[in-house]
């Protein structure tokens, strides 16, 4: 088994904490694992990505070739596209359905239409994360809805995230937890 | 095992060697570093490790000299420019040595992902003739730093851990070993080491000098790995191929080569195991090098082997690789299916929907940044003032050279904007302004205002006082608040011309009327525009 991800979003959409619920599903899992990640000034609402790989076998780069990763997985439209060369002729893009305007001129029309014609999986994330309670859990949403393509299951989840949120109290592991199951059930609605 | 960023492993491994100390400057990449210790030193008051910023990296470096006098190990780190910054103890220190224990862990930033430039540190060590671990994995950052604290006092020598942004901000599971024992409070004896005094200094450069040979012995070691296959196909245009391939660039040729390698020397320690490269040499009629950085050990190489044999080396300096930016799984991969030795891959050109559907989405200032509006303010100040040089510093403000903010003009190293403005002043240009952060300020901003204040240079300053280092994740600010003001008191400007605006929509009138009014002035002048980060009020 070898499962190359790109995970990618803008600064503060919690593409790192999708990040953190993967890599330690993956550990406890006994997966290989490497993770790579861009800080700093990405953090000031500009494009954010991590470089993700899962294996049985040990891994040796901490980058992904381009044309090789199975998934991208995006927390926002065009920042699923930026890296569409990253995947292999067969991979699959997994974003999220709401853009992040904060450049001016967004071509919301070009960037839907060529997720469409890569039968991109768009998740209404927002709308699922309103109905758990809270908008900023939209990052769990999309990560329940991936995980069917990846080599886990929901239940290996419960306890990363757990861990995650323990600091906020229980309550945001209660509303992330229910991100993240409607998310996995929504994908199979 | 844990899972750690190249970064941590570095922490975890400094906290294991029994620190007293972590010192440093937040710069990106190697923050976290710093940050995970502090978390385990707070965690945990039973280790004793003082962990506090330092004013900047040279405060910082000389903190660790001063634990490694009285024979506590200590951790020093900071972001490859930080090395300017620090460059006069740590060249020094290679001649007064380590007692206890003393590593400097500098994380480079090839690319310039969030930096000025892409420098390369090992040069550093090989000026200071000190010795220098580059980790390719985060099992190696976690080993090295170990085996660098115990190198440090076994030659009585401060050691270098060279890191990269891709090996510091990437994670993977390290096994962690026993910690060591903490060792016992011992100032040095021998005061002879410890002054540089030119009649010393002699003494201790020839000390340097006899400890070389001893570097080179370590580096003939395990800790570089030479790994021969004359089973594996020559290339046909290049013959025999080897490969020295040193930090991250390891990882890469292994994904090219996962099983079946050619014969490649891997580096992790500096200065190069000069008997294993001739070894290398001897059996290839190429030998491709893969570093990350400058091409440090092409260059060195070539002039250490001159004479010897006449090598045939691939690699940036040859145009084999590119001479700037970092390397990639792919680059590499190219290089060597142009010799013929692996599958090229397949040319991945970006679909033109998907080029036209594009935009970049560079770092902004964030929604309620009080640099927004103290950038307003200038913009509404250079309407009446002109021509107005604004000299700019290093920190999120520094986002306010893009539009639509356009406030500073110029930006180059820690606390140059000070400095810049009083040259542009002395040479004769009015009004002019510099704009520095608090935290910057106290880096490397407080000499040039004092050198200004001594001659009431007509020039303004303004001080962006968030309250905290913001660009690397809002580390603590040495001066902020009241010390700021007293500090400016201090340095002698005229507490008339210091000035404190609140940067707030419903002030900016009121607030452009106060600059226009110091920056008419014939004199040096400060504005403090004050208001709190908005990441802090989370």
């Amino acid at each position: 088994m070898r499962c190359d991800v790109i995970l990618a979003g803008v600064g503060g959409q919690g593409v790192l904490s999708m990040a953190y619920a993967i890599d330690h599903a993956a550990m406890a899992r006994g997966y290989f694992i490497k993770q790579s990640e861009l800080h700093g000034m990405s953090q000031r609402g500009g494009a954010v990505s991590t470089h993700l790989r899962l294996s049985d076998a040990p891994i040796e780069s901490d980058l992904i070739c381009k044309g090789s990763a199975d998934f991208v997985i995006a927390m926002e439209p065009m920042e699923a596209l930026r890296y569409t060369a990253f995947l292999k002729p067969k991979g699959l893009i997994v974003t999220s359905a709401a853009p992040v305007k904060n450049i001016d001129d967004y071509p919301l029309e070009a960037v839907m239409a060529a997720l469409k014609a890569r039968s991109a999986h768009i998740v209404d994330a927002d709308a699922l994360a309103k109905e758990a309670g809270s908008q900023k859990s939209a990052n769990l949403v999309l990560l329940g809805a991936a995980i069917r393509y990846l080599p886990f299951d929901a239940g290996d989840f419960e306890a990363p995230i757990a861990s995650l949120f323990a600091h906020k109290g229980s309550e945001a592991v209660a509303l992330n937890l229910k991100a993240f199951h409607l998310g996995v059930e929504g994908t199979l609605r | 095992m844990k899972l750690l960023l190249g970064d941590e492993a570095v922490g975890q491994a400094a906290i294991d060697s029994g620190i007293a100390s972590v010192n440093g400057y937040p710069g990106t990449p190697s923050t976290e570093i710093f940050e995970y210790i502090e978390a385990a030193a707070k965690k945990d008051p039973g280790l004793r490790i003082h962990a506090e910023w330092a004013a900047n990296e040279k405060v910082a470096y000389e903190q660790a000299l001063g634990a490694s006098y009285v024979g506590q190990r200590s951790l020093v780190t900071m972001k490859h420019v930080g090395l300017n910054v620090a460059a006069d103890p740590f060249v020094n220190s290679a001649l007064v040595g380590a007692k206890g224990g003393i590593v400097l862990c500098v994380a480079d930033d090839p690319s310039m992902h969030s930096s000025q430039n892409e420098q390369d540190s090992r040069y550093y060590a090989q000026f200071a003739k000190l010795p220098c671990f580059e980790p390719a994995t985060q099992q190696d950052c976690y080993d090295f730093t170990r085996l660098a604290f115990e190198l440090s006092e076994r030659l009585s020598l401060p050691v270098v851990v060279r890191m990269v942004t891709r090996l510091a901000h990437s994670r993977a599971p390290v096994s962690i070993s026993d910690p060591a024992m903490r060792n016992p409070l011992s100032p040095a004896e021998d005061r002879n080491h410890w002054a540089l005094l030119p009649a010393l200094s002699r003494k201790l450069y020839d000390e340097l000098l006899m400890k070389q040979a001893l570097l080179e012995k370590e580096s003939e070691g395990d800790v570089n790995p030479l790994v021969m296959n004359p089973a594996f196909p020559s290339s046909a245009t290049c013959g025999k191929v080897g490969v020295i391939v040193s930090g991250i660039a390891y990882n890469y040729f292994r994904e090219v080569f996962p099983k079946d390698a050619p014969s490649h020397l891997k580096v992790g320690l500096y200065p190069a195991p000069l008997q294993k490269v001739k070894a290398l040499l001897e059996a290839c009629d190429t030998v491709c090098i893969l570093e990350e950085g400058y091409p440090f050990l092409e260059q060195t190489l070539q002039g250490q082997l001159q004479g010897h044999f006449a090598p045939q080396f691939k690699g940036r300096l040859t145009g084999h690789l590119p001479m700037s930016g970092e390397l990639s799984p792919d680059l590499v991969a190219r290089s060597f299916a142009s010799l013929g030795l692996c599958d090229p891959l397949p040319a991945i050109d970006e679909a033109d929907d998907v080029k036209a559907a594009l935009r970049p989405r560079p770092p902004k200032l964030c929604p309620g940044c009080p640099h927004v509006d103290t950038y307003r303010m200038i913009k509404a100040l250079r309407e009446s003032v002109q021509p107005l040089p604004v000299f700019g510093d290093i920190g999120c403000y520094t986002l306010g050279f893009y539009p639509p903010h356009q406030g500073i003009d110029a930006c180059l190293c820690m606390g140059a904007s000070i400095s810049m403005a009083k040259g542009a002043s002395d040479a004769g240009q009015r009004p002019v302004l510099a704009v520095i952060g608090d935290s910057t300020f106290g880096h490397s901003g407080l000499t040039g205002l004092l050198t200004a204040a001594r001659e009431n240079t007509p020039m303004t300053v303004m001080i962006l006082d968030n309250s905290t280092t913001a660009m690397t994740g809002a580390q603590k600010s040495l001066e902020t608040g009241d010390p700021l003001m007293q500090s400016i008191l201090g340095l002698g400007v005229d507490p008339e011309h210091v000035k404190i605006v609140c940067p707030l929509p419903q002030h900016h009138e009121a607030n452009v009327e106060i600059l226009k009014a110091e920056v008419a002035y014939e004199g040096l002048s400060v504005v403090i525009s004050r208001r709190a980060c908005v990441k802090l009020r989370k």
